[in-house]
């Protein structure tokens, strides 16, 4: 059609460096149209190289391994025996604890915003929330290791290992020597960092549920809560269980604040007090020191599978927040 | 309210019922109120320790000397101007090819299947573990160079700016109102002219805090460069050479025995952080006159 245009200009006498200047817009058109594609392309081609490097530098761990890597608990760089059932225990264990924590402070802290907080003080709040998110995982690391395991080693520890100690199950979970680094200590930590990103989530689908439906509510004369729990809630519920799987992510593939606390033990306790160690941990930790094919690609592996965890629990938190978004939109 | 309460409510059991109702409302609500303040006071409590233990540290020489053998006095210079070299070099190489990726989305193929997997992809790359760009980086840079380098460094951090910049350009672009395009095509312009001299214009700010908070977060980060630039105890300039970086540094000296370096690692998480949030709050005040309008 452009063609057309042209020749068309062409014959009705438009002087020839006008056209000249408007053939090149024409190519300058296009080949922006394509860098752009081209950069769009390449965020695909990032994530598949990603996992194809992965992919290659694992294969010679589970080809020595097999899948037994999975289901193996030892961890032996002298003998070269090596498998990923502590660090996968790790890392699941620290995200449950993180959870545990930062959801119900979360989804606290998101009613607060939205229905109970005076405007004036929205805005500060969510400044905050935000500060927080924005720290880098390594200053949370070198204040969980000098502050806060000191703190909970004399004081919370020894607190709960007295408290459980005689209750039947719960003892063996809560015991042993207070050390204060370990596998709660990074719990604790994961959940203070999650806790910004539960919360900005939950706020921002809490301001989906249309004011009517709350208003409603009232007129019947529910109390707050009662909207909250009865109203809100249950509107919202996808949108909140998206962004607790958003959290989820970042808490499994955090590094540095876990390898600060979390005192790289390769071993699976009973107790969560006592140091353990996660994928990221590992990784950490040992990488540059890994000496020999099979330890480095061991270590790859341990990224592998962490990439594919987090991979599985994003996608399913970003399929729940565009339905919460495609019913926000209706 | 009350009152309302009080005459339709006359019966003992509904009365009592009323008061649980009431007390349930309370008991939630003041939970709500306790899990702010609680939410808040973690973040005074890291401030607050990092003022206290990094504050007494900061001196000339933190940003004259290189960083010392252990049991010395030193500095960080050489942490500083490689953290800056890297970010820079990680920013200038990652902006670029976001930007247009955010410009394809928005622009080219604002509901083709295409962006929609793009989008979706980048999501996860934004959220993906950054210790898992650091082995990539290692398998497709440092493998094959044979060695540590600040080039991998930045290229693992470019990675990170990318999906930062890529949302932030795209929902910017989708801000900008269809009647500046179409305005521009009634005036004869040419897309890519459009996009850049009309489109680029008016989301201009809303992309520049892309861009600070990519910087923002990519200061930070540890994980990618612990096995790509790796650190170096000494001066260097070298893209070729492992270079130093303040969180490599603070990684490093936080966990040793010697209490010179654990100052030191303080008074350089202090920096950090107050150039992280910095540059935070430089980004927010850069978008929010434009969305108040």
């Amino acid at each position: 059609m452009v063609d057309a245009v042209m020749t068309g200009l062409r014959s009705t006498g438009v002087d020839s460096s006008k056209l000249k200047r408007m053939s090149r817009l024409r190519s300058g058109d296009i080949l922006f149209n394509w860098v752009t594609f081209a950069a769009a392309l390449m965020v695909l081609v990032l994530l598949g190289g990603v996992i194809i490097s992965l992919i290659h530098g694992s294969i010679p761990a589970f080809q020595t391994f097999g899948l037994g890597f999975l289901t193996t608990q030892s961890w032996n760089p002298v003998t070269e025996k090596f498998g990923a059932l502590a660090p996968i225990y790790g890392t699941v264990v620290t995200s449950i604890i993180a959870l545990v924590i930062a959801v119900p402070v979360g989804i606290g802290i998101a009613i607060f915003l939205t229905e109970l907080c005076p405007p004036w003080l929205k805005r500060p709040i969510g400044v905050a929330i935000e500060l927080l998110a924005g720290i880098p995982s390594i200053i949370y690391g070198i204040w969980g290791l000098f502050v806060f395991a000191p703190f909970f080693q004399t004081t919370i520890q020894p607190f709960l290992i007295g408290l459980f100690g005689d209750v039947p199950g719960l003892s063996s979970v809560f015991a042993g020597p207070p050390y204060g680094i370990g596998v709660m200590t990074a719990g604790i930590i994961l959940a203070i960092m999650v806790l910004p990103f539960i919360t900005s989530i939950t706020r921002d689908v809490f301001d989906t549920v249309p004011p009517v439906l709350k208003e409603a509510t009232y007129g019947l004369g529910c109390t707050t809560a009662e909207v909250v729990t009865k109203v809100v809630l249950p509107y919202s519920r996808v949108g909140v269980i998206g962004g607790i799987m958003l959290g989820l992510g970042r808490a499994l593939g955090e590094t540095m604040a876990v390898t600060f606390v979390i005192g790289n033990a390769h071993k699976i306790s009973a107790s969560i007090l006592a140091p353990g160690t996660t994928i990221s941990a590992s990784i950490a930790n040992e990488f540059t020191e890994a000496v020999g094919d099979l330890y480095t690609s061991s270590l790859i592996a341990l990224g592998l599978i962490l990439f594919v965890i987090t991979f599985i629990v994003l996608a399913a938190a970003r399929i729940m927040l565009a339905r919460m978004n495609a019913k926000a939109g209706n | 309210m009350a009152s309302l309460g009080n005459s339709a409510v006359s019966s003992p059991t509904a009365q009592s019922l009323y008061r649980r109702r009431r007390r349930g409302n309370g008991i939630l609500l003041s939970l709500s109120f306790a899990a702010t303040i609680f939410g808040l006071a973690w973040l005074f409590l890291i401030l607050a320790a990092l003022l206290w233990q990094g504050f007494s540290g900061l001196s000339p020489a933190i940003f004259t000397e290189m960083t010392p053998p252990p049991g010395e006095g030193g500095g960080l210079l050489n942490a500083i101007v490689g953290s800056l070299i890297m970010t820079v070099a990680g920013v200038v190489i990652g902006t670029p090819i976001g930007i247009l990726a955010g410009t394809y989305m928005a622009e080219y193929g604002r509901h083709n299947q295409l962006s929609n997997v793009v989008r979706f992809i980048n999501d996860i790359l934004l959220a993906a573990p950054s210790i898992v760009i650091g082995l990539f980086v290692y398998e497709v840079v440092v493998a094959p160079m044979g060695h540590f380098s600040a080039f991998a460094g930045s290229i693992a951090l470019a990675i990170l700016v990318i999906p930062v910049v890529v949302r932030t350009t795209e929902d910017m672009l989708n801000l900008v109102p269809n009647t500046l395009r179409e305005a521009s095509a009634a005036l004869g312009l040419p897309r890519s002219v459009m996009i850049r001299k009309v489109a680029y214009r008016a989301a201009m700010s809303g992309i520049v805090t892309g861009v600070l908070l990519a910087i923002a977060r990519v200061s930070g980060e540890t994980a990618p460069l612990l096995f790509t630039a790796l650190n170096n105890q000494f001066w260097s300039t070298d893209p070729n050479a492992p270079m130093s970086s303040l969180p490599v540094t603070i990684f490093q000296f936080a966990l040793s025995p010697y209490p010179e370096w654990q100052k030191l690692a303080w008074t350089g998480a202090l920096l950090i952080t107050v150039a992280v949030l910095a540059l935070n709050i430089v980004a927010r005040t850069f978008l929010s006159p434009r969305t108040s309008k």
